[in-house]
């Protein structure tokens, strides 16, 4: 032996699958713990809650970017840990991804053993029966084949061999504590689903008889669609808004909203036939798989511009709500003189009134505001902008609003401030006329699609009976034996004893009450 | 319908008055707690009483419920005891009238939640005390009960009015009654986990609390009241939010989004069943699975004021401005 021989490279191959193969196992047995998955039950919880202290895009976008602006550094870091989109973040995916491995690791031989509990027998009854936490001892006159009699409910076996009858019950507890778990597996799963193939849109229309088509999302203002949309698809209704009604009580808080609506979807697109819908907040109108909802509501003052040539042009773009409470409004109406054709000079002829306008007028000496939501007394404060007002520059802008970089280069001037009340004018250097006409209202629909949550209310229903049955039956035993009496206790000898397998569960009093039926007490 | 004015004064004028009456009662309890053979004597009777209802050997013990000899510092917490009766049915009929006065269920705004909420935890208790030998702690769930109910009154006072459109529906007597019920029973076990606590360290180290936790019942017996009120406000509290989701389904156009007020529902619920299977769990049992209750009922009392002072959601109802 005078080599030092290298080890065969045999064994080392199945050493190391082994070794990889015990890892992997560990693995499994450390995920799929009850530790395990309390710790994930808490990193759940934690992660969840910036989700309700910082802003969510996915629910308010602006603020997102007001909260990035206001915090420098710091918010672009939170930004690029997802910290805005907790929800679909890849750590929270991460959490509940686990927690559900977790709970399929746990599940699974949990439903094995249940099933082999369903069929085996009771326990052995005990050879010393008052060991037992409940017990009890008596005299009694009945046979044993009579108090299994009694035992109804219970799922019991006779062992006449020692005399004795053992009992359980309370197997729908473990039957419930499945059927929960399952069913929230399934409820996440169809949630999940939901979310790839629903979507939402939301979308402003004039309650002047105006109408919304869901055929593609250029139709909406906003739309957010689920990852397997890409909106060629939709289910195909339109909507025409009829009126719109709003009610205040004295104080001027909002009493009732509805909004006549009429729609056609299916058959009804080929027929032109339309229904008749209320339109309520919360009753949305649920049509072809989809469902309508009136969401919020608004007004769109109507201005008519006569131009020097004598050309009128009638606007009544919508405005929104800056307070909620009195419904004073903002926006801009944008006018383009007709019969120009030259570019350039179109762009120094463009019009827009912004403003104010307040529902029920109040005047703090020329300062307009609105003392009520309602349309009492209507006003609107503008101001007359004259220009250019980048409509044909290719760049989006809001519908509420001018875009304020024009204004302040100088291409968009101010050329007149006015009060009007309905039906009055204002006039501009040039001779064009303004007329403020009066106030129409606009509602804003969401249209909702959500193929699953059908499936996803079945689960949770499911998962609410299995969460009570499993936390409010309890398991537990129960043992009778009799023996012949003694001379000292003459007569047959019954000891019932109890054992609870379920932990704080209670079991004192149901015991007291069936053992109390069984035992004739010895003096009593 | 117009709003009773008179009927809702009296809504106003009878709170006030029970908050009043839980006072003197918190004040007579903590005497029998302090001073009481009860509190003193709590944990052999605790014992005696688990005796009489797990080994009822021989002939069965007719359990007396007063000990033969009833000392001062009992009689009080007895009136204590009566005056948390007479508290809660002039709360309850302030909360009737406070409903009549505005013709709709009486919690459409954070000061009507508040008050139903603490008569909920009341009653939870007065149910509590006639299964559990425990009057004598009726103080320490006196307190935070008491403290909510002058926040509520004071900083949170609404006056009577209508609901907004949105709240409109039935929904409204469903969901909130359920989040009511829910968060107004878990105070109890809060309570218990926090006194259990104590407890558990003193009959680790008897030197730990000595004065104080040597008075509170068996720590056995505080985990079981916290145990037996969780999981009958936990499933109540599930139905609450799985009916806000049919609701929000119709009202908001979605059935759940991630609102605070969702969001940190969410969280509690997810720290309650931590604390359900927290029992399940070797190494987890006791002192932590009730640190896990008092972090739930945290989150529920930070759902209640935080979501809803600080945070701007679709549940801003508080009508506090």
């Amino acid at each position: 032996m005078t080599t030092t021989e290298a080890p065969p490279e045999a064994p080392r191959g199945p050493r190391t699958s082994s070794r990889a193969f015990a890892f992997l196992r560990n693995t499994w047995r450390g995920l799929t713990s009850m530790r395990t998955a309390l710790v994930l039950l808490f990193l759940l919880a934690l992660a969840a809650l910036p989700g309700a202290l910082l802003p969510q895009r996915k629910l308010n976008a602006p603020k997102v970017d007001e909260y990035i602006a206001a915090h420098g550094w710091w918010g672009t870091l939170l930004d690029r840990l997802e910290f805005y989109d907790v929800y679909s973040s890849v750590w929270f995916s991460a959490i509940y991804l686990l927690l559900m491995i977790s709970l399929v690791g746990c599940l699974t031989p949990r439903s094995f053993e249940y099933v082999k509990a369903m069929r085996a027998k009771p326990v052995l009854t005990p050879r010393n029966l008052s060991r037992m936490p409940h017990y009890r001892r008596g005299t009694t006159t009945l046979t044993l084949d009579e108090i299994n009699q009694r035992l109804g409910g219970w799922r019991r076996v006779v062992r006449q061999e020692d005399g004795s009858i053992s009992a359980e019950r309370g197997f729908l507890r473990e039957t419930g504590n499945l059927l929960f778990h399952f069913s929230m597996l399934g409820l996440i799963v169809f949630f999940a689903l939901g979310k790839l193939f629903g979507y939402e849109g939301q979308v402003i229309v004039q309650a002047d008889g105006s109408q919304f088509c869901n055929s593609g999302i250029y139709n909406y203002d906003s739309f957010n669609a689920g990852l397997r949309v890409d909106g060629t698809d939709l289910n195909p209704f339109c909507v025409k808004v009829k009126d719109f009604t709003a009610h205040y009580t004295e104080a001027g808080q909002p009493d009732y909203y509805h909004s006549n609506v009429e729609y056609q979807s299916g058959e009804d697109l080929q027929t032109g036939t339309w229904r008749p819908y209320n339109l309520e907040v919360n009753s949305p109108l649920r049509t072809a798989g989809d469902r309508v909802y009136l969401l919020g509501h608004g007004y769109s003052p109507k201005f008519t511009v006569t131009f020097p040539d004598g050309s009128t042009r009638t606007l009544d773009t919508q405005w929104r709500p800056v307070d909620p409470t009195t419904l004073l409004s903002e926006g801009a109406t944008k006018f383009d003189q007709p019969g120009i054709t030259d570019d350039t000079q179109r762009r120094t002829r463009q019009l827009a009134v912004t403003g104010l306008l307040a529902p029920t007028a109040f005047m703090h000496g020329s300062v307009l505001t609105s003392s009520a939501p309602g349309l009492d007394q209507p006003a609107v404060a503008v101001d007359v902008l004259r220009g250019d007002l980048g409509l044909d520059s290719g760049r989006g802008q809001s519908v509420f609003e001018v875009d304020q970089s024009l204004i302040d280069d100088g291409r968009l001037k101010k050329v007149a401030r006015q009060n009007l009340k309905v039906g009055e004018e204002l006039k501009l250097d040039d001779g064009t006329k303004i007329r403020f006409d009066g106030v129409g209202q606009w509602v804003s629909l969401q249209v909702s699609h959500d193929p699953t949550q059908g499936f996803v209310l079945g689960f949770a229903i499911t998962m609410f009976l299995g969460l009570g049955a499993s936390l409010l039956v309890k398991r537990r035993r129960l043992w009778v034996r009799v023996t012949p009496g003694t001379e000292d206790e003459p007569g047959t000898v019954i000891e019932v004893a109890g054992l609870a397998r379920t932990d704080q569960a209670g079991y004192g009093e149901e015991f007291n009450r069936v053992s109390e039926r069984l035992v004739r007490s010895q003096k009593g | 319908m117009p709003i009773n004015e008179t009927l809702s004064r009296y809504s106003d004028w009878l709170y006030t008055t029970a908050a009043a009456i839980y006072v003197v009662a918190l004040m007579f309890t903590l005497v029998e707690q302090g001073f009481g053979a009860k509190g003193r004597l709590a944990t052999e009777r605790a014992k005696q009483r688990a005796r009489e209802l797990v080994g009822a050997g021989g002939p069965p013990v007719v359990t007396t419920e007063q000990p033969a000899e009833v000392g001062k510092p009992e009689r009080i917490g007895r009136m204590g005891a009566a005056l948390l009766v007479l508290g809660a049915l002039l709360q309850g009929t302030a909360i009737v009238l406070r409903g009549l006065a505005v013709h709709r269920a009486p919690w459409g705004n954070m000061y009507e939640y508040g008050m139903a909420v603490t008569f909920i935890t009341v009653v939870t208790w007065l149910v509590v005390i006639r299964k559990f030998p425990v009057r004598h702690l009726t103080g320490f769930l006196l307190l935070p009960v008491v403290i909510l109910m002058f926040i509520n009154g004071t900083l949170l006072y609404t006056i009577a009015a209508p609901v907004q459109p949105a709240l409109q529906s039935y929904w409204l007597v469903i969901h909130v009654s359920a989040a009511i019920i829910g968060s107004g029973v878990f105070l109890v076990p809060g309570v218990a986990s926090v006194l259990y606590l104590f407890r558990a360290a003193y009959e680790k180290d008897s030197a730990k609390f000595t004065r104080f936790a040597s008075k509170l019942p068996e720590a056995d017996v505080l985990d079981r009241i916290a145990y037996r009120t969780t999981i009958f406000a936990f499933p109540v509290f599930t139905f609450g939010v799985l009916c806000g989701a049919v609701w929000a389904e119709s009202a908001w156009g979605r059935f759940w989004g991630w609102d605070p007020k969702e969001t940190v529902a969410f969280i509690a619920w997810v720290v309650y069943a931590a604390y359900l299977h927290s029992r399940a769990t070797a190494g987890w049992r006791g002192a932590r699975a009730a640190v896990i209750n008092i972090v739930g009922f945290a989150a529920m009392i930070f759902n209640l004021f935080f979501v809803n002072l600080v945070t701007a959601g679709l549940h801003s109802y508080a009508g506090v401005g």
